[in-house]
């Protein structure tokens, strides 16, 4: 059986763990703190398929009809 | 905002069971013994009903209980001790399949141990996933009756009968509430989980009722009447009724009466007791008042449409609103609602006294309640609310002292809401300054109906007065109809031209109209234009004439530029622009429109790019103010040549019938040889389809065919001066294809997007041979709406007409659904300053609203126009 990668389904958008640092600069753009991010399971397939752990943040880079390209983040969670 | 708990308070669980007697008698403030209620002062009895151990609704007395005063204290339940125990109504189903389900004798639940185990298994299985159990408990009773004799001690079990309302009988004979008591009792714990009850919180037995709770006097409070005579709550009358009988039963019992005696006592106790708690189960006759009014117990309280969950819960009545049949006034602006006099006499606004307004509001005091504007109430500062009557008005006038309140009658330029259910976007409720009128109906100009899906087929609307100042200058700035002309929903107006707004318009500026100065002038007279500019030529007799596009300039605000094609165009492979013969390429300059028809695309609702394009560049006022002027125009230039429809418009000429019937005949020839090389097997099924599928689709795609080439000879023999070509054309309404089916041909009826097959065995109607796959014999309609349908046609349009109004009603219902469940979802979503989308925890939805941060009521039906345009008025160069 070949293996292959979930990210490279054209319907799966671009997930990546996030550093500190970049974490920081998201966290102080919105003014919030990390529990305020939408949420992602670490059971999640992507979460698995990036080795996402929990506490980690995960941006999501979606396709998006009006603005081309549209950036999501989101908090590991068990 | 930091610090935001990561699972906000959440109800884990909730938990139903049964009152067992212990529990009823510790939230018991007192037994009640006696039936009476209040002594001869008008106190309340002690262990009486309305005892004030069980709260107090007088005002002046406390309770004994929590030492409240009446509205402090939240009642208190008491409870009557039962003579003998009695079947709660309520659980007659559980109870039955519990007696048929545990042994006479040792009361076991019929299974052996093994079964039950299964069960207990499954049960847990089923809680853990969430599921509900009831298939499962259902199973486990059906089991367990089946069994014939005990497995525990080989008694034979007998045939359990239940009888309305609350008998139960045991092969014939009667179980009183006692046995059937007993039975339950001796029911072990671990047994009544396997049919999923919980011993610590349902224990059976407690369905039959030994101590009965009594609700809180809060719960039933008495009226006292006009005439100084106490009236009690049905439910007090019902508890007296339970106690005097409980009494007369003891009475009996202790002094030894006969068992005859005993059983009908207990019977009567039974039935006041049932009827307690609900008053239309079947099998017995309704408890009534001495009136022969049935009385409204609990559960009359919970049920139906005026009970609390529908009538006090999930639906209110509010004050200060009218409803009323709408009917249409084109004089109006649509800012403005028409509100009959008779409604405008009874809405008030409230309106403190102060040193600017006092004279006024001494004038409204005076007129009183019976001259318009006048006054309905004073409210004093001491809160006392006093009605303004002919008797007292000219005294309260005299009387007014600053800060008391007037309630002035609504009068002309009130802020109200105005409403048309179903309220399905924030449009369904817009705010509109009030016009009193005439007569009994609310007017409202013709142009607003598409934001509120009006019609006048009797069409009723609700107006709402608003009370306070704050809520005025919210729905004057917010609410307004000119605030939201531009839906948010497509980013273009809602509110626009209709019917014969285009129409007229589209008279009025198509081809090179001569306009008289005597016409221009009364053309223009209803709007806010008032001077003529140069005539655009002489007639033969040396009078000056106006053109049609010249008097429409006139209602246009300085300033507009713009060029788009029209609602008429053919839509030509390339577009001649200034040069289109049809005279469909729009050029507005300087606010004179050059060239090109105003129509649906022009000013029409949903597709008007002019007071788009004014809203947007100008502002909603004078964007408002130009669709009040082009309503009054449209009205007057349609009045002018006049546009009617008769059923001569639908007559072609004999030439064009013959063509019609030569392509339909072609059409038929065609649906035949397809059939023939279908049953030799010619036919060559089309990719991914079989062979069935390729010849439905062929004759389908050559009958729609041959329909459209009907209607496009139809329509080029009708010309362009049919009214209704003229209403298809310009957007006003109706369609080419309701043409087609008026004049040429009606057309293929479908069910389900195929051609009818449904019917009799092989065929659908006795008229055809089995088999036969003709376009006639599976609902091809020939003929015309004119011409008449022959009797299989007509059977075929009714079956395909069904269904669409199956399909609104399943669509309606549906769609209701789901607008329902998003709005719930979405509800308390908000858009904050900084662009993003959070929940009431601040949680964020979105990084930034729609992803692009764009406010759709600001963007060109959400196209990039407006930088487009941005762009060229300060570069002057066209953007690619
Ligand atoms: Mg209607
Ligand atoms: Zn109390
Ligand atoms: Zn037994
Ligand atoms: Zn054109």
């Amino acid at each position: 059986m070949t293996k292959f990668s979930l990210l490279d389904h054209e319907s799966v958008p671009k997930h990546e763990i996030i550093a500190e640092g970049e974490l920081k600069s998201v966290l102080s753009k919105f003014l919030i703190d990390k529990e305020q991010l939408p949420k992602i399971k670490v059971q999640d397939p992507v979460s698995k398929e990036i080795g996402a752990a929990v506490g980690d943040v995960v941006k999501i880079t979606r396709k998006s009809q009006t603005a081309g390209e549209a950036d999501y983040y989101r908090l590991v969670i068990e | 905002m930091a610090n935001v708990p990561p699972i906000p308070k959440r109800i884990a669980s909730i938990k139903f069971g049964l009152l067992s007697p212990k529990e009823i008698r510790k939230m018991s403030s007192t037994p009640i013994i006696t039936a009476d209620t209040y002594d001869d002062d008008g106190f309340p009895i002690d262990m009486g009903l309305m005892d004030t151990k069980l709260g107090v609704i007088d005002p002046g007395l406390r309770c004994k209980t929590c030492s409240g005063r009446a509205g402090e204290c939240p009642g208190h339940f008491g409870h009557i001790e039962l003579v003998a125990p009695v079947v709660h109504v309520g659980f007659n189903k559980v109870i039955r399949k519990l007696l048929r389900a545990t042994c006479r004798k040792c009361s076991k639940i019929l299974l052996d141990p093994a079964q039950k185990q299964h069960f207990l298994d499954q049960l847990l299985a089923v809680e853990g996933i969430g599921h509900m159990p009831d298939d499962l408990i259902n199973e486990a009773y059906k089991e367990a009756s089946k069994v014939k004799s005990c497995p525990y001690c080989n008694e034979e079990q007998l045939d359990i009968k239940f009888e309305k309302p609350t008998e139960y009988l045991e092969n014939g004979e009667k179980l009183t509430p006692t046995e059937i008591r007993d039975r339950f009792e001796n029911i072990p714990d671990d047994d009544i989980m396997v049919v999923g009850m919980d011993p610590k919180n349902a224990r059976p037995e407690w369905m039959i009722l030994t101590v009965l709770p009594v609700p809180p006097v809060t719960v039933r409070p008495s009226i006292t009447l006009e005439s100084g005579q106490r009236s009690e709550d049905d439910l007090t009358h019902k508890l007296v009724d339970i106690i005097r009988i409980n009494q007369r039963f003891q009475e009996n019992r202790e002094a030894g009466a006969p068992q005859l005696i005993i059983e009908d006592l207990w019977e009567l106790l039974q039935y006041h007791v049932t009827t307690f708690f609900d008053n239309s189960v079947s099998g017995i006759p309704p408890a009534r008042h001495r009136s022969g009014r049935p009385l409204k117990t609990l559960s009359q309280r919970l049920k139906g449409k005026e009970g609390r969950f529908r009538g006090s819960l999930s639906g209110k009545r509010v004050n200060f609103s009218a409803r009323t049949v709408i009917s249409p006034d084109p004089n109006l602006s649509i800012n403005e609602v028409g509100v009959p006099m008779p409604i405008a006499r009874i809405l008030t606004m409230p309106s403190v006294v102060t040193q600017r307004n006092i004279e006024h509001l001494k004038v409204y005091v005076r007129n009183g309640e019976d001259v318009h504007p006048g006054a309905n109430y004073v409210l004093r500062t001491d809160g006392r609310r006093i009605k303004v009557t002919n008797m007292n008005k000219d005294d309260l006038a005299d009387k007014l002292e600053f800060g008391w309140v007037v309630e002035r009658q609504l009068k002309d330029g009130d802020i109200v809401l105005f409403n048309r259910q179903p309220s399905l976007h924030k449009m369904s409720i817009m705010a509109h300054s009030v016009k009193v009128l005439p007569n009994k109906t609310f007017r409202l100009n013709p142009a607003v109906c598409p934001p509120y899906n009006a019609d006048f087929d009797g069409d009723e609307m609700n107006m709402h007065a608003l009370q306070t100042e704050e809520s005025r200058a919210e729905a004057k700035i917010l609410m307004q109809v000119q605030e939201n002309i531009i839906s948010p929903r497509f980013g273009g107006p809602i509110i626009g031209g209709i019917h014969d707004h285009i129409s007229g318009l589209f008279l009025l500026t198509r081809f090179e109209n001569h306009i008289t100065s005597h016409e221009a002038y009364d053309l223009l007279r209803r709007s806010r234009a008032r001077n003529l500019p140069e005539p655009a030529g002489h007639d033969d007799d040396g009078k000056p004439f106006w053109t049609g596009k010249q008097i429409f300039s006139q209602i246009l605000p300085e300033g507009l530029n713009m060029e788009f094609t029209a609602q008429v165009c053919a839509h030509c492979d390339t577009c001649k622009k200034g040069d289109c013969v049809n005279d469909a390429y729009v050029i507005i300059r300087n606010s004179e429109l050059l060239m090109g028809t105003i129509d649906e695309a022009a000013i029409g609702a949903f597709k008007g790019k002019v007071q788009d394009r004014i809203i947007k560049e100008i502002g909603p006022e004078v964007g408002s103010r130009f669709i009040d002027d082009m309503t009054k125009l449209a009205i007057r230039a349609i009045m002018r040549t006049g546009l009617s429809f008769g059923i001569a418009d639908e007559d072609i000429p004999k030439e064009a019938r013959i063509q019609i019937n030569e392509v339909l005949a072609k059409a038929e020839d065609a649906v035949q040889n397809l059939i023939k090389s279908y049953l030799n097997k010619e036919l060559e099924p089309l990719p991914g389809r079989t062979l069935d599928e390729t010849i439905e689709m062929s004759i389908m795609q050559k009958l729609g065919k041959a329909r459209d080439e009907t209607g496009g000879i139809a329509d080029s023999h009708m010309g362009l001066e049919n009214s209704a070509v003229i209403m298809a054309r310009s957007g006003a309404r109706g369609s080419i294809l309701n043409l087609t089916q008026m004049a040429a041909c009606v057309g293929q009826q479908a069910v389900r997007g195929e051609r009818i097959r449904r019917g009799y065995s092989g065929r659908t109607l006795t008229h055809f041979q089995v088999g036969d796959l003709g376009s006639d014999a599976h609902g091809f309609v020939k003929a015309s709406y004119k011409s008449g349908l022959s009797p299989t046609e007509y059977f075929f349009h009714a079956i395909g007409g069904r269904e669409g109004l199956v399909d609104t009603a399943v669509r309606t219902s549906q769609s209701g659904y789901l607008q329902r469940r998003l709005v719930n979802a979405l509800q308390d979503l908000e858009v904050q300053y900084d662009l993003t989308v959070r929940d009431t925890r601040g949680v964020l939805v979105q990084f930034k609203y729609g992803e692009d941060g764009i406010n759709p009521t600001k963007s060109d039906f959400s196209k990039p126009d407006t930088i487009h345009r941005i762009v060229r008025s300060v570069v002057d160069k066209k953007v690619a």
